[in-house]
């Protein structure tokens, strides 16, 4: 199948604007007719669901927590993007743009990535309007912070809380549509496998997780709102139930997986403190806007952070990277740390950690400011200290509170010890422009597809495409499919094909339970993480990832005669939960290590060790590799499939953020 | 302090919702710097490989913010320290040797599904009842054209922290979901955004507590000392206030 992107023709400043109002309509009569599901509840999937019942149209929403607003998008900490230039510092819809096209290293579609940026203002506006409290300045304007790979300040934030306000505005939404009978909600349902009719997405088969039971519900399409695959290294920053096992069943049935290797490691985590570790916690990048980044200049300096004066310490990132200084994106500061601890200079008893210390801001930005708005003159440190303290706990107090609680450490008196961690999947279900997988029908929103990131995600983006799929783009895509679907009567949930689904869902349980090994799912998990972690991590190499896939195919065999699922089918059973989870990511990792072995380039998060340059940056090769690998699912193996990138707005060149 | 410790677990056991629950003991060695959770994730691991079926429990981001876990430990929701959930409590605040207690959420309203997980769909059903603003998608005016004062925006958010853990509700002698209620309510009442539907919105909220089963409030005060989020008892009174204001203009 030759893959069409399907971005529409004329200036990418007017692709979108041309697209609404041209694309067909669906009538307020015929969409009451017209059944949607949208699998996933986060900011995708609220948004996307209760926009297209308010639009009238019928919708059944899945999740597999216990309520819709305890999607995983709920941890998101930090912040939202979006052009306003609120702060008049020079911020458009092409800052942001290029900003990410850049930022993800020339790996993302200009089309759909500027589309982001246009919708990006109407979100804000959205979210306001829904009654999200955003922080405020004193004048009662909106206030903004800065992220990583921008000069600009165009992040809008809830404290340390932004995911769960935004996540709390869309779930209200949704469950007014609820309220009004608009959509109907599963919780504690999963879905296992998606039915195809006539080569269309046509339904799912969900399990009950209640009641164990299997179920077969019929929608005129499918949206996967299923999130991220992070989990599939075990230790990251996603919450545990995180999972790919939505977005893998669409793939075996033939959804191709976009750029599965494209990774974020998150360079800002609480360090791992031991074997029973069971995730990190991520400390949010905002804090990169006040923490100053910092090894000791000496291999193995033991002292307490405190006592090592400041020309002994190595602020690495303003060294390395003047311009941007600690604000450079995520792949590279991860980078930079690992390259540090490699060399013997990190800290803590592990050695694998670096400081992120406010002391300096605390003192000079925010105690100064505060002393002279007080008419405190000449101030001693102490005193600068203890009014810097308060500002910086108005703006990261939840964050330094769990820092203090995980580690047992107050981060206002010594600085955090931080190192990177899985964080977010640039990769996922490849989707055109109208976020329309390879199955007609089927579609994947927020951050289960691949779209707008590239090689790597700018901070405070994922919340902003999450909305922008959900509450502008999907309602209007959308419309393009179903406007065609109007004759198309409801189709029994007896029809041959959910017969056929609902039996391969079945057999799949029955084969893990019937295995009755010794081992738990989760020391499968565990084993997998480490294999992902150590040769499909922060740096690859040919030789690491070809072990890894050995490795991987070697474990998978072991789980299916070893792995021992407790307790019965048809009843509450996380154990069975996880278990059809971990077959999945077994799955998964495979394909993840052989797209990066493909790629035989360094691009973002996708660091490949034979491929950099002389100072250890990362070394794209756009003649080979300036293409979206897609692949799509042959059984026992796949086949690639290439959308090439065309840049016809940006100049592409080496990322620089010196 | 990296020693171990040996605890021994008193877990509340109950097949499902209709069943009759017990306790029952376990043996396990934890360390200081695990959390709460983690310490159960190892005795699971022990119980899978012994054959024995693992304890239920509900958890998911572990750290604080998504709601999901709920265990009452030696009696108290979210166990012995202010301010913090399940998941985020560690075993330092527990000594080596100690026996701890650990049971689900308590209410009618939240029945057991399973051992240490319990159904708390009520909480959906009155959010759904009102706990929301009516703006259709695409309906909103410029984010920046209504001025909200930084104290407003302040305590609204501070209400709006809530998490919807259920933890209030498991540590009221009444059961009364008034804080997680009050809480909505005062986020939206704060906001100009919230206005048109100040009325209309708490009596059908409240509508929706009393019908789901949550006991009265009697002003004991154990839900906001429970309350991992620390939403302060003020909102309970600005409930009050909101729904009497709401019944006086007839709503
Ligand atoms: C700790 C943390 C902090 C972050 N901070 C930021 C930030 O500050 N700014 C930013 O822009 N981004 C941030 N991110 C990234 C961002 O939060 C996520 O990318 C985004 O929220 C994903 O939203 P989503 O709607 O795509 O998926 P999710 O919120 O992950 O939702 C997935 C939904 O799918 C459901 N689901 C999954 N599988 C199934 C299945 N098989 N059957 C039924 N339901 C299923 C789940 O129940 C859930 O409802 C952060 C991420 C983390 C981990
Ligand atoms: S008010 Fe507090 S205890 Fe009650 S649900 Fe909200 S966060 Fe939990
Ligand atoms: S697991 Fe999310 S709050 Fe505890």
């Amino acid at each position: 199948m030759k893959l069409d992107a399907k971005i529409p023709q004329g200036p990418v400043s007017e692709k979108w604007n041309s697209y609404k109002s041209s694309v067909p309509l669906v009538n307020p009569a015929n969409k009451r007719n017209l059944e949607i599901i949208v699998v996933g509840t986060g900011l995708a999937g609220s948004s996307a669901a209760s926009t297209l019942a308010e639009l009238g149209y019928k919708v059944k929403a899945f999740c597999f927590q216990d309520s819709p607003r305890r999607a995983h998008s709920i941890a998101a900490q930090g912040g939202i993007n979006a052009a306003k230039n609120y702060q008049n510092d020079g911020d458009s819809v092409h800052r942001l743009f290029y900003d990410t096209i850049k930022g993800g290293d020339f790996r993302a579609r200009e089309g759909n990535v500027h589309r982001l940026a246009e919708v990006s203002v109407n979100i804000i506006d959205q979210c306001v309007a829904a009654g999200v409290p955003f922080a405020r300045e004193y004048g009662g304007t909106l206030s903004n912070r800065s992220f990583g790979g921008t000069q600009v300040q165009r992040t809008f934030y809830a404290a340390g809380q932004t995911g769960q306000q935004l996540l709390l505005g869309a779930y209200s939404g949704l469950e007014r549509q609820v309220g009004l009978g608009n959509v109907k909600m599963y919780s504690r349902h999963e879905m296992i496998e998606l039915v195809i009719i006539d080569g269309k997405a046509r339904g799912i088969i969900a399990r009950n997780l209640v009641t164990g039971k299997l179920e077969r519900h019929f929608g005129h399409a499918v949206l996967l709102c299923t999130g991220g695959y992070g989990n599939v290294f075990y230790l990251s920053t996603n919450a545990m139930g995180s999972n790919v096992t939505a977005a893998w069943k669409a793939h075996r049935q033939g959804a191709y997986f976009g750029n599965p290797c494209f990774t974020q490691i998150h360079p800002t985590c609480i360090p791992v403190s031991g074997h029973y570790q069971s995730k990190l916690t991520l400390m949010s990048e905002s804090l990169r806007n006040d923490g100053r980044i910092w090894v000791p200049k000496k291999q193995g300096d033991d002292r307490h952070p405190n006592d090592i004066p400041e020309e002994e310490r190595d602020y690495y990132l303003e060294r390395r990277y003047p311009a941007f200084g600690n604000l450079v994106p995520r792949d590279i500061a991860s980078r930079a740390a690992k390259e540090r601890c490699d060399a013997g200079y990190g800290v803590g008893s592990s050695k694998m950690a670096v400081y992120l210390d406010f002391r300096y801001n605390m003192v000079n930005k925010y105690g100064r400011a505060e002393a002279s708005k007080r008419g405190i003159e000449n101030p001693s440190e102490d005193i600068l200290v203890a009014l810097g303290k308060e500002v910086v706990k108005e703006q990261y107090g939840n964050l330094f509170d769990m820092y203090k609680q995980i580690t047992d450490e107050d981060p206002y008196e010594a600085p955090m010890r931080i190192y990177p961690a899985v964080h977010y999947t640039m990769g996922g279900l490849w989707v055109d422009y109208e976020l329309q997988t390879t199955v007609p029908g089927l579609y994947a929103l927020g951050e289960a597809n691949f779209s707008d990131h590239g090689a790597n995600r700018l901070g405070a983006s994922a919340l902003m495409q999450g909305l922008a799929d959900g509450y502008f783009v999907i309602p209007y895509t959308i419309g393009n499919y179903l406007s065609k679907e109007i004759h198309t009567k409801p189709i029994t949930t007896d029809h041959e094909a959910f017969v056929a689904a609902e039996k391969i869902a079945n057999d799949r349980i029955q084969q893990l339970m019937n295995i009755n090994g010794k081992r738990s799912a989760e020391s499968y998990h565990r084993e997998l993480g480490l294999i992902m972690w150590d040769k499909c991590g922060m740096a690859r190499n040919e030789a690491g990832l070809k072990q890894a896939i050995s490795e991987i195919r070697a474990l998978r065999e072991d789980f299916y005669k070893n792995v021992r699922v407790p307790g019965k089918v048809e009843e509450f059973n996380p154990e069975l939960d996880k278990a059809g989870r971990v077959a999945d990511f077994l799955e998964l990792g495979e394909l993840m290590c052989i797209d990066a072995l493909d790629r035989n380039e360094s691009c973002g998060g996708h660091f490949r060790e034979e491929y950099q340059t002389e100072e250890g940056e990362a070394m794209r090769d756009d003649d080979k590799y300036a293409y979206v690998s897609a692949w799509e699912y042959k059984g026992s193996d796949w086949q690639l499939h290439k959308e090439e990138l065309n840049y016809e707005n940006i100049k592409v060149q080496q990322r620089s953020y010196k | 302090m990296n020693h171990d410790m040996n605890i021994t677990l008193k877990v509340w056991r109950q097949e499902n919702t209709n069943a009759s629950g017990r306790f029952e003991e376990h043996k396990v060695v934890a360390n200081p710097d695990m959390s709460f959770l983690e310490m159960f994730d190892v005795l699971n691991e022990q119980l899978i490989e012994t054959g024995k079926e693992p304890i239920a429990f509900d958890h998911d981001c572990r750290e604080g913010i998504c709601g999901m876990c709920s265990m009452v430990i030696n009696g108290r929701p979210h166990g012995p320290k202010r301010g913090v959930t399940t998941c985020q409590l560690h075993m330092r605040s527990f000594k080596d040797g100690d026996t701890i207690t650990v049971e689900p959420w308590r209410a009618n309203a939240f029945p057991v599904i399973k051992d240490l997980s319990v159904n708390r769909g009520a909480f959906d059903r009155i959010i759904s009842a009102g706990g929301f603003v009516s703006v259709n998608t695409g309906n909103a005016v410029d984010a920046n054209a209504i001025l909200i004062p930084k104290e407003v925006a302040d305590e609204a958010f501070e209400a709006a922290t809530c998490i919807g853990c259920g933890a209030c509700v498991s540590a009221c002698k009444n059961a009364s979901a008034m804080l997680f209620v009050g809480a909505k309510v005062t986020q939206l009442a704060k906001l100009p955004q919230g206005q048109p539907e100040r009325e209309t919105r708490v009596v059908a909220m409240v509508n929706q507590m009393d019908a789901e089963g949550f006991g009265a409030c009697t002003n004991t005060g154990a839900c906001s000392a429970e309350c991992p989020k620390q939403i302060p008892l003020s909102v309970i009174a600005n409930l009050n206030k909101e729904y009497y204001r709401a019944k006086m203009n007839g709503k």
